[in-house]
């Protein structure tokens, strides 16, 4: 079983983002792996680990897949260090400011290359909150979509694998044929930490690093223009009162002024 | 004139109000026709729910593929559609299903696509409230049939009756669509609440709760409101994932959103700060919520909320 864990490295989600010109100011920021791509690498690694273990040489093994710029390394050493074995980088000049679409065409492509049997990733990155991306690689590789997975079992003899899908709209068994494109939500399960061996054994892994070139595909820039964009302006300071025994009755005093009883 | 067609979007066999929603949206500079996909001999009974908001036609697709491989095969038929009729823009609700659908239409037909608009301008100019919503972005898209998802929620839909004219359209959904199989579908549980990301009023409990959900449950229940939960309430086994409220849970954006016991971490404000107005319940008066609160009560949620809740049944008998 051969598994690509397409990760992200976004702006930590506790720091202040801003846009300049348009995108995201990624330079000022501290940078991390996207939290939600924590639940796809530590997925990936238990179903190899389930299935005899991802040792040097074996038949499995986990890919991290990225696109960024060449400081995502960082992010990709937090996903190595927790256990996967490699990792691909696309990084180009030409990719600043890609869209989703964009960033599936190139996944896909480096996906296409690396003979796997199952991609994984997070539902969403937690910087544009699109959560497209899987369903476009599904889309692009014409492989099964299994997407928004609260759990997955791989079945390697009979080539299949089957998750239980839980969105807003209920809860679905899906099964598919691999190759497969799934994403899992935060609750399948809880993300290993990285241990002081793993940190050091990343350091030796290998992060194969391409460009538009090595890859072999061209992006055409982004298919959505940025017109303009602000910070909103802070709410007005609204009113506080301290509960003295009638918090209750001043709360729906206020909630009659506003009409909402 | 030009022509925008909407995704409709249904809660079981009901149509909901973010198709009213897409619709007003659309008709901004457009004549609206709403795509309805459904089960064999379904369609006529789904398209006769498609009443509300400014509707000129209903396109009806009917296959057995859409229950049985989901997102994949909506995707297929609804870019199928939009090969035969070129219409000028696709708009779809941003839920989860909307926007994966999204995604693999705007591949399958080269176009460009933006998620969760809050606002669409008749100019197809697409208002984004993004980093939380500390930032708004207005943009467009440049290639293609514009793809714009929009949130549930954010615009007032115009609710007004129409009789659109049904069409049956016959597609045959591609192979490559149908990989992955739905075996078995079960619907969300649904309490007597309403729907967490469409109410107009949402009540959430966070750590200040320590596992007790009643007085917030009590108060949501007085108000006709949906419950929500901070990261640290699911966390906890408190309340399920399902109602988180935040970065990792759900957004959301009601009239009016009430918040107990939540300190108001980045993270659950990125979920909740586009509520029109917002109240606060929370002991500690140096809690960040307090930042975001039109109204703010400091004290005790067991305390304020029960009394709340008897006010608010005395003002409705």
């Amino acid at each position: 079983m051969k598994i690509a864990v397409c990760v992200k490295q976004v702006p930590d989600s506790w720091a202040e983002k801003k846009m300049v010109n348009g995108v995201l100011d990624r330079d000022g920021v501290d940078a991390v792996l996207n939290d939600l791509d924590e639940y796809a690498v530590e997925e990936a690694l238990r179903i190899v680990e389930a299935h005899g273990g991802n040792e040097e040489g074996g038949a499995n093994s986990v890919t991290v897949v990225s696109m960024g710029p060449e400081r995502a390394t960082e992010a990709i050493r937090k996903a190595l260090s927790m256990g996967a074995n490699d990792a691909i980088l696309v990084s180009d000049a030409a990719l600043a400011g890609s869209d989703a679409l964009a960033t599936s065409k190139v996944l896909a492509e480096v996906i296409k290359s690396g003979g796997f049997d199952l991609v994984i990733c997070g539902t969403e990155s937690t910087d544009a909150r699109m959560s497209v991306v899987p369903a476009m690689l599904a889309q692009r590789l014409a492989w099964a979509q299994l997407t928004f997975a609260s759990s997955v079992s791989v079945d390697p003899a009979a080539n299949t694998v089957s998750i239980t899908r839980t969105t807003e709209a209920g809860v679905d068994a899906i099964n598919a044929k691999l190759p497969a494109v799934i994403s899992v939500v935060e609750k399948i399960n809880e993300p290993r930490y990285p241990s002081f061996k793993g940190i050091m054994a990343a350091k030796k892994k290998t992060i194969d690093s391409r460009n538009l070139v090595t890859v072999g595909v061209s992006v055409e820039p982004a298919w959505s223009l940025v017109a303009d964009s602000a910070p909103r302006p802070p709410r007005a300071a609204g009113v506080k009162v301290t509960d003295d025994g009638n918090g209750g009755n001043d709360l729906v005093k206020f909630l009659t002024e506003k009409k909402f009883i | 004139m030009s022509q925008i067609f909407i995704l409709a979007d249904f809660t079981g066999d009901k149509c909901t109000k973010t198709t009213a929603e897409l619709a007003t949206a659309a008709a901004r500079n457009a004549s609206v026709t709403a795509i309805v996909l459904a089960a064999p001999g379904a369609g006529a009974t789904l398209a006769a729910t498609v009443k509300q908001g400014p509707i000129a036609n209903v396109l009806v697709v009917e296959s057995a593929d859409f229950a049985a491989h989901g997102v994949a095969a909506a995707a297929d038929a609804v870019a199928q559609v939009i090969a035969q009729k070129s219409p000028n823009a696709l708009l779809i609700a941003s839920h989860a299903y909307g926007k994966e659908v999204a995604g693999r239409v705007a591949v399958a037909t080269d176009s460009g696509i933006i998620t969760d608009a809050v606002d669409v301008a008749a100019d197809l100019t697409a208002t984004q409230l993004v980093f939380g919503g500390s930032t708004t972005v207005h943009s467009k898209v440049s290639n293609g049939v514009p793809i714009i998802t929009v949130r549930p929620n954010s615009i007032e839909a115009d609710l007004s009756d129409s009789t659109p004219a049904v069409e049956n359209l016959s597609i045959t959904i591609s192979d490559a669509a149908k990989l992955a199989t739905t075996t078995s579908s079960t619907p969300p549980v649904k309490g007597g609440r309403p729907e967490l990301t469409e109410a107009q009023i949402v009540v959430s409990g966070g750590r200040g709760t320590n596992g007790d959900f009643a007085a917030v449950e009590g108060f949501a229940d007085s108000l006709g409101a949906a419950v929500g939960a901070s990261r640290a309430a699911t966390d906890a086994g408190w309340y399920p994932h399902s109602h988180q409220v935040g970065q990792t849970g759900k957004t959301v954006s009601p009239q009016l959103y009430v918040a107990c016991g939540i300190s108001g971490a980045i993270q659950h404000r990125a979920g909740m700060q586009t509520s029109k107005t917002i109240a606060v319940v929370n002991k500690d008066p140096e809690a960040p919520i307090f930042d975001l609160a039109d109204f703010g009560v400091v004290g005790d949620l067991f305390a304020v909320l029960p009394q709340a809740t008897q006010g608010v049944a005395a003002q409705k008998s």
